[in-house]
């Protein structure tokens, strides 16, 4: 190129970046400043975490804040064939329920343990909403720990949301059903349908969760839920629409009255009430699913019974807060003075005080009763009412500066206002259609502040297109200071309907790397060379194996016969962190097994033809990954093959000792 | 000899036993895909890791070389040099009982030609397993070696290994130094009384 063309070249080119980075703070050009407030250096990592919930994948993902990496997918509701979850033999139970096995559910709500209203790191609780559950995770695995089943409920929506020390995930059912379930005119709703609001105990200790109650209530949709935190410590609030009890064309029937009800519950009172016997034994019949402590395999306990308290019987324990139409989310400010619900079709944001709401049931401000629960005067509940705050708010948060965050979804838009002034002092639109919105901890007694996450429905011309169905979305704002900043688009796995974020450290301090081999009490595990072999029992083959770098022991196996259930029960002898190994089949009907180092994990197969079948390591372990396979060999049903197994030994030896092949 | 130099003698035989509370050797092992480090640490009665799972890791990756697994039950040393340490020891209290100078030069004799006779051992099993290697092995390198340096820094394909004495290496040379120590006070000593 000629020297001169190129001088020019260069110059245009310079010309315009020192005239962008010199309007960098300007308004139509913060492009740049965006830029490095989300950037993490190759290597280095995010300040939060944050878990989304999957919504329809019914799984929860892994994010870092600010950079919007996703890390992980932590199968919870749903079958995984990535890793087996739901599909090993050790992991099927978790999806157990009274409905038999269900490979799928809709969670929608993450809630984190915490202690005196703030996060703690320990679990992660998230609901289905389909079939009523409440998963917990456990954050030292990354892993779904358990999952038990909510009787007498049916779409489990407001839910879990942790009390303040983690004494309780609440669970409120969205849809109205006869309690027990029966077979009834679906037109009896008003005579037939309850409600149930559920009180699932969580161990401190192991976090072990039980029902310890459930109250019955009057049939209608209850929303979504939050306990009180400081002062209101011991209360639980829980939104409703549909108090006008229809059961068909809701959007119309169930948008006639103008004040739907916040359900205030005194779960202190409650317990109390239980400790008196005040509560009915009733028949049920729902699953607990979790891992046995001895072996590591998933179990289903079935229970039978469930503590149900009738508000007639526990007066004090409920009362009905009215609120603007048809509220979706309710919130608790992080000094717990205040019940702040979005009137979603009222588009208005409705602040009860719970100091108030005290006095009002002191002072019987009572507005008669709706089912027998006393309904509280509205005006002598309400605290204030934030005005112009959006079309169709749904959820708020809250900050580190007394302000608190509305979304909207039918305006597609964040709204900052102020607490003590109810005002509204800043706007954001996002991209499109809001539903939960997060600020890190911003639903605890101290919020982190600093970022916002929205969490978004439609996002249509947000990214490269992907045919008509398109991602969700989540986008970051940054919160820190007076003027709301959209930082970063990203997108979701499923829906994320709410989520929850965590300052990093306090994950990362302790976790675990691997699992102790020491400690695997699988009763199929091979911990050493000598415990692999391959048992005949009647059809059922159990083959156990052990994975290490690069190659599997036994690795070629005979005698196995169509018609056989055999099972691969693989051992990743390995003790080295991020060295798992895969295993798969052909013709495997199930999926693969991917197998954490120290882990046992179990594959059933079926083979249905004779013929010699493949089998090898999924997971990219070592240079020599390609070289660890095997084969099975599967003869027809009757033949008498012998049933041998070995590596790298003369086929005739019944046994192999592989620690020579490993010295020699 | 002078009370002050039996005790000093006692209290150096009494810390030769902290080898048996810290390793006397450590071998480091830097590679890329290990970020967090790894290491095993050579103890007079045992072979750890420096993280749970190092030993076993380490046998893992050498196997791919035809490196012999290092198995800490097979190792004859680690079975017989707690004895020989613990016998040292008794000897040394015995010694400062009796009180006799040449003896503690004597102690000083036989604790260094343990330390040496330790440090050829040493490098001899290290040339073993980085010599003798299956002939079998997936990963060849014609002409090279895998033998882990002695003392300091060598790169052996992807991994940096780095041998370093450890401390119970360093309480031993304590000892030694206790012992000098103890002989020169007590001539300091005679030769105070003598003047």
């Amino acid at each position: 190129m000629n020297k001169r063309v190129f001088f020019i070249a260069v110059s245009l080119l310079i010309f315009p970046v020192l005239f962008l980075t010199g309007c960098g703070g300007g308004s139509g050009l913060d492009t740049g400043d965006a830029a490095q407030k989300v950037y993490v250096k190759p290597g280095e990592h995010d300040e939060f975490y944050s878990f989304m919930s999957g919504g329809f994948s019914g799984q929860v993902s892994v994010y870092g804040i600010p950079s919007g990496r996703l890390f992980k997918v932590i199968p919870v509701f749903s079958q995984d064939p990535e890793t087996g979850y739901g599909y090993s033999e050790e992991t099927k139970a978790m999806l157990n329920t009274s409905h038999g096995f269900i490979p799928w559910d809709d969670a929608h709500h993450p809630s984190l343990s915490r202690k005196e209203a703030i996060a703690d790191g320990r679990w992660l609780f998230i609901n289905g909403n389909n079939t009523p559950r409440i998963a917990r995770i456990d954050l030292k695995e990354f892993e779904t720990a358990e999952i038990i089943e909510i009787p007498n409920s049916s779409g489990n929506h407001g839910s879990p949301f942790t009390t303040e020390n983690s004494e309780y995930v609440v669970a409120s059912t969205r849809f109205s059903v006869p309690v027990p379930n029966a077979d009834v005119d679906i037109s009896s709703y008003k005579e037939n349908f309850k409600g149930t609001i559920s009180f699932v105990k969580v161990n401190p200790e192991s976090g072990r969760m039980n029902i310890e109650f459930q109250i019955v209530v009057p049939g209608i949709d209850y929303d979504l839920a939050r306990p009180g935190k400081g002062p209101s410590h011991g209360w639980a609030f829980f939104t409703s629409y549909n108090t006008e009890q229809a059961n068909s064309l809701l959007e119309v029937n169930a948008s006639k009255n103008d004040k739907d009800y916040i359900a205030a519950v005194n779960w202190q009172k409650a317990e109390e009430y239980v400790k008196q016997g005040k509560a009915k034994e009733v028949p049920a019949d729902y699953y607990h699913n979790y891992y046995d402590e001895k072996t590591g395999i998933a179990k289903s306990d079935v229970v039978k019974t469930v503590k149900v308290l009738d508000p007639k019987d526990c007066p004090g324990m409920i009362y009905y807060l009215p609120t603007q139409k048809s509220p979706h989310g309710v919130d608790t400010d992080p000094e717990g003075k205040y019940i702040i619900a979005s009137g979603k079709l009222a588009s208005e944001i409705a602040v009860h005080s719970f100091d108030k709401m005290l006095k009002a049931i002191e002072n019987k401000a009572f507005d008669g009763d709706f089912g027998g629960i006393p309904v509280l005067k509205y005006d002598a509940i309400n605290e204030a009412v934030v005005k112009d705050a959006g079309l169709g708010p749904l959820h708020t948060e809250f900050d580190d500066k007394g302000y608190a965050y509305t979304s909207a979804f039918i305006s597609s838009e964040v709204v900052k206002w102020k607490l003590g002034e109810w005002k509204v002092v800043d706007r954001i639109p996002v991209y499109y259609s809001i539903g939960h919105l997060l600020v890190m901890g911003g639903d605890t007694k101290k919020p982190d502040g600093k970022y916002l996450l929205a969490l978004n429905k439609i996002t249509k011309d947000r990214y490269l297109p992907t045919g008509p169905m398109l991602t969700q979305s989540c986008q970051l704002i940054d919160i820190s200071g007076d003027k709301m900043k959209l930082l970063l688009d990203f997108p979701t796995i499923g829906e994320p309907h709410y989520a929850q974020g965590i300052k990093a450290d306090k994950l990362t301090k302790d976790f675990m790397k691997i699992y102790e081999i020491s400690k695997n009490g699988n009763p199929y595990a091979s911990k050493k060379i000598d415990d692999t072999k391959v048992t005949r029992n009647g059809n059922e083959v159990h083959v156990q194996m052990i994975a290490t770098r690069s190659h599997f022991t036994p690795d070629n196996i005979e005698g196995i016969k169509v018609g056989d259930k055999v099972y691969f029960h693989i051992t990743n002898l390995e003790q080295d962190w991020d060295i798992p190994h895969g295993f798969s089949i052909m013709g495997a009907t199930n999926s693969e097994l991917l197998i954490m180092p120290g882990q046992t994990l179990t594959l059933l197969w079926e083979p249905k033809q004779p013929g010699i079948f493949p089998f090898y390591c999924t997971d990219f372990c070592s240079a020599l990954h390609q070289e660890m396979q095997g084969y099975a060999r599967v003869s027809p049903a009757g033949s008498n093959v012998e049933l041998r197994w070995w590596l790298d030994k003369d086929p005739k030896a019944p046994k192999v000792d592989t620690t020579k092949t490993e010295k020699k | 000899m002078t009370t002050t130099s039996r005790i000093i003698v006692a209290v150096a035989s009494v810390l030769l036993l902290g080898t048996f509370i810290q390793p006397i050797w450590k071998i480091g092992i830097e590679a890329p895909q290990y970020p967090e480090g790894m290491g095993i640490y050579i103890w007079i009665n045992q072979i750890t890791g420096e993280n749970p799972g190092d030993l076993n890791t380490l046998n893992e990756l050498n196997h791919y070389i035809g490196m012999k697994r290092i198995e800490p039950d097979s190792i004859p040393e680690l079975q017989y040099m707690p004895y020989i340490i613990i016998g040292l020891t008794i000897l040394g209290l015995l010694f400062s009982l009796i009180g006799k100078t040449p003896l503690i030069y004597l102690m000083v004799g036989l604790v260094m030609i343990l330390a040496v006779v330790g440090i050829v051992d040493f490098y001899l099993w290290e040339y073993d397993y980085g010599h003798n290697l299956d002939p079998n092995a997936a990963i060849k390198m014609p002409g090279m070696s895998f033998q882990p340096p002695l003392i300091g820094g060598k790169q052996l394909m992807n991994i940096y290994a780095l041998s370093l004495p450890w401390v119970g290496t360093w309480l031993m040379t304590i000892s030694i130094f206790m012992y000098v120590y103890a002989i020169l006070l007590n001539r300091k000593k005679k030769r105070v009384a003598a003047a």
